[in-house]
């Protein structure tokens, strides 16, 4: 792998942690999730699905740290 | 060859360990670098990772890398997502980290930097570490569910019900301790309150520009926002300064604490996209971005301690906590050495994201070690300080009185020569009006930090002042709102059991009314603290640390019930002794809190000796009237009922655990209620 190959995945990588730190999973992980196991279902868009993480991590109280 | 190798690598560690663990316990008279003690605590860290973790892996847990786990089998891309395990590391040390490490470690540095080092390093190791990895690996057992519901199936509904009050408990005397902290930090400074002040409009502008200009946009937004943080910590210093707007932001504790009550009211109710979640993304970035600054900084500056290795405040008189080293230097230090809060989080959404078993000891054990390593340099940053202002800043002005010169007396009659010039020079240079009585840490760590940081990037000691109070304040805030809805919940769950009206989470009247009392439940003691001329954290935080710990035993007593549940009862000792030493400090500063003879500590004696002078019509300071007597006498009655509570959860924990453990023992094979064993489909092991 190639310097800039390596950053751009070293990149990728801080973003997937800095949103899941803020419960946000992989928005493409979700995608091709539902496109293999559940072709049936309608796939939110990334707003929604920003959404609907939001109100999940939210909605009924997180316990925050101390 | 290379076994060879590795083998001489890990002595070499081990070696350089011991050595710098040596200089920090036995250097005496010349002040030591900071350094030594941070190789010391890396070290042990490293050392501690490679082996002992991996004894509990591979030997006491046996974490099994062909068993599917929750996220393989139940994927759904939402919840349960097979995650890189540096990613979920990330997510679940944001998650555990909090203001808890960085307040403890400042107030135990009144004992000396020793006594604290090696507390957070000999419990992290084998009790707080080793808690958040069984309880993670346990829940990664059982779909991910929460500890509450773990400990019913294993251990009945009478327990679940126990430890689910006493998670509540922990939750109201949190909430109060930490606005405390932010209180005392923003009274008289119209910088800090202004600044802190900010955060409200610009998560408000985050959470409308989130949800309808760039539905979103973390990244973009997170970006606006810290340019609006530093914005406002600038035009802090101004609005400070201007003779009109100045004495606007600069308000009395009690009326911080007014607005703090109404602001979590208010914050709990609104929408959580237009307060809540923008303000939560900015105060986790912010920390972990401070905390690897911090790091950064002391790594370069490595700055020497002004603090000796051990005052003489480990016979219990100290003016920033009573009591003597044991139990209460355990129970001051909480988070950073053991914290059962993790135990919510290792079993909240973390086991749900596990791509394989085997990685619960990085995410568990090596996250736990990474929040040590935040309360090493929380101490570190305490120990900069001269010694002199750090008493000043964390003694009551019950005790140093109110100006600088009368506060350099008696702080260098204690031993801790320092001038009057000193204290104002500090409050000066840091853009206060005074440094006088600053308790709850966040003040002192964040001089300590702006001295640290000061070393680094010269001028502007005040901005990365008011920088670190904004940063607890902002993630102190964060709690306030996220905590009181979490309370709200628990308590409409536990009022529904009862009155099933209260239980409709949609309803406006159920909600509000579960709000107001989860509010008043904080609200009361928040307020308590700051009228108390003590400086309420001396209560409050014994209070905090015992409900923690609490917590804490409450989880490995689970943890080691269950072991005995797997038939692993050769190696219950991981945590059984953790727990045995938990219950000890527990119960034992639990039964100080409540019966010892010294006004100081016991609240009963404190509360007999104002109903003595109350009864001889004689009105004693803090209370200026008689009126005031009887609800400070009243209040130590509250106190003391909460911790005669704390100690009868944890004892009743014990009693439960025993029973179960004793059942267990008797079975004839493994009883523990997991999930059905399902294997790993070939090439999933890795996402």
């Amino acid at each position: 792998m190639n310097l800039r190959a390596q950053a751009t995945a070293f990149w990728r990588k801080a973003v997937q942690t800095a949103r899941l730190a803020i419960g946000v999973p992989d928005y493409d992980r979700y995608v091709a999730h539902m496109r293999m196991h559940h072709p049936d279902r309608p796939v939110m868009t990334y707003p929604e699905f920003f959404d609907e993480r939001q109100q999940k991590r939210y909605g009924t109280g997180r316990t925050g740290c101390c | 060859m290379n076994a060879m190798a590795g083998k001489l690598g890990w002595a070499a560690i081990a070696i350089v360990g011991a050595v710098c663990l040596g200089m920090v316990a036995l250097e005496r008279g010349e002040s030591i670098n900071a350094i030594w003690l941070v190789a010391a605590a890396l070290a042990t860290f490293v050392i501690a990772y490679r082996f002992y973790s991996r004894y509990i892996a591979v030997n006491a847990l046996g974490l099994d890398a062909t068993r599917a786990t929750p996220a393989q089998r139940r994927n759904d891309g939402l919840d349960y997502v097979p995650t890189d395990k540096w990613v979920l590391f990330g997510h679940h040390f944001a998650a555990i980290a909090g203001a808890g490490p960085l307040v403890g470690p400042v107030l135990a540095a009144q004992m000396g930097y020793l006594p604290g080092t090696l507390w957070i390093l000999a419990g992290v190791v084998f009790a707080g570490a080793v808690q958040d990895f069984v309880i993670l690996f346990l829940s990664s057992r059982r779909d991910g569910r929460s500890l509450g519901e773990m400990i019913r199936t294993e251990m009945g509904g009478a327990a679940g019900t126990i430890a689910m009050i006493g998670i509540l408990m922990i939750m109201i005397i949190l909430l109060a301790v930490l606005a405390l902290v932010v209180v005392k930090a923003l009274a008289q400074s119209p910088w800090g309150t202004f600044t802190v002040a900010m955060t409200i409009p610009i998560a408000l502008l985050m959470g409308v520009y989130l949800r309808f200009l760039r539905p979103g946009r973390i990244l973009e937004m997170s970006i606006i926002g810290f340019i609006g943080l530093l914005v406002s910590v600038w035009l802090g210093g101004v609005v400070a300064a201007d003779p009109t707007w100045g004495p606007m932001f600069t308000l009395k504790g009690t009326t911080l604490a007014w607005l703090l009550i109404g602001y979590g009211f208010i914050a709990s109710v609104l929408p959580v996209w237009l307060l809540l979640a923008p303000r939560d993304y900015l105060s986790t970035f912010l920390k972990i971005g401070t905390i690897l600054l911090l790091a950064l900084a002391i790594f370069l500056v490595h700055p020497d301690l002004s603090m000796p290795a051990v005052t003489k405040y480990i016979d219990g008189t100290g003016p920033v906590f009573t009591g003597n080293l044991f139990p209460f230097l355990f129970i001051t230090i909480a988070c950073g050495a053991v914290s059962g809060f993790h135990a919510l989080i290792s079993s909240g959404t973390t086991p749900k994201m596990l791509a394989n078993e085997s990685q619960a000891r990085l995410i568990g054990y090596g996250g736990m070690l990474m929040e040590a390593f935040v309360a090493i340099m929380a101490l570190v940053a305490a120990s900069v300080l001269h010694p002199g202002v750090y008493f000043a800043m964390n003694s009551a002005a019950g005790v140093i009185g109110t100006t600088a010169e009368q506060a350099a007396q008696t702080i260098s009659q204690w031993g801790f020569v320092v001038t009057p010039d000193q204290l104002t020079q500090t409050a000066k240079d840091i853009g206060e009006a005074t440094v006088l009585s600053r308790a709850g840490g966040a003040p002192t760590l964040a001089v300590g930090m702006a001295q640290i940081l000061h070393g680094l990037m010269p001028n502007g000691m005040a901005f990365w002042y008011h920088y670190a109070i904004l940063f607890e304040a902002l993630f102190i805030l964060t709690t306030v709102d996220a905590g009181t809805r979490v309370g709200r919940f628990m308590i409409q769950e536990l009022l529904g059991t009862m009155a099933p009206a209260l239980k409709a989470t949609e309803s406006w009247a159920a909600n509000l009314v579960a709000t107001a009392l989860c509010v008043a439940g904080w609200g009361y003691f928040l307020y308590q603290g700051v009228i108390d001329p003590l400086g309420g954290i001396n209560t409050l935080w014994p209070l905090f640390g015992i409900a923690n710990q609490m917590l804490a035993a409450i989880a490995l007593t689970f943890a080691t019930v269950t072991l005995m549940k797997m038939k692993r009862e050769r190696y219950i000792w991981v945590t059984l002794v953790p727990t045995a030493w938990l219950v000890i400090c527990t119960v034992t500063a639990g039964f100080e809190k409540l019966f010892h003879e010294k006004p100081g500590i016991g609240f009963l004696a404190h509360a007999n000796k104002f109903a003595a002078d109350l009864a001889a019509g004689k009105v004693t300071a803090p209370a200026k009237t008689l009126e005031d007597m009887q609800r400070v006498i009243f209040n130590d009655y509250v106190d003391a009922t909460l911790a005669a509570l704390f100690t009868l959860v944890v004892i009743a924990m014990v009693v439960f655990g025993l029973i179960a453990a004793m059942k267990a023992r008797k079975a004839a094979q493994a009883t523990a209620a997991e999930t059905p064993y399902v294997a790993l489909a070939a090439g999933t092991a890795q996402p």
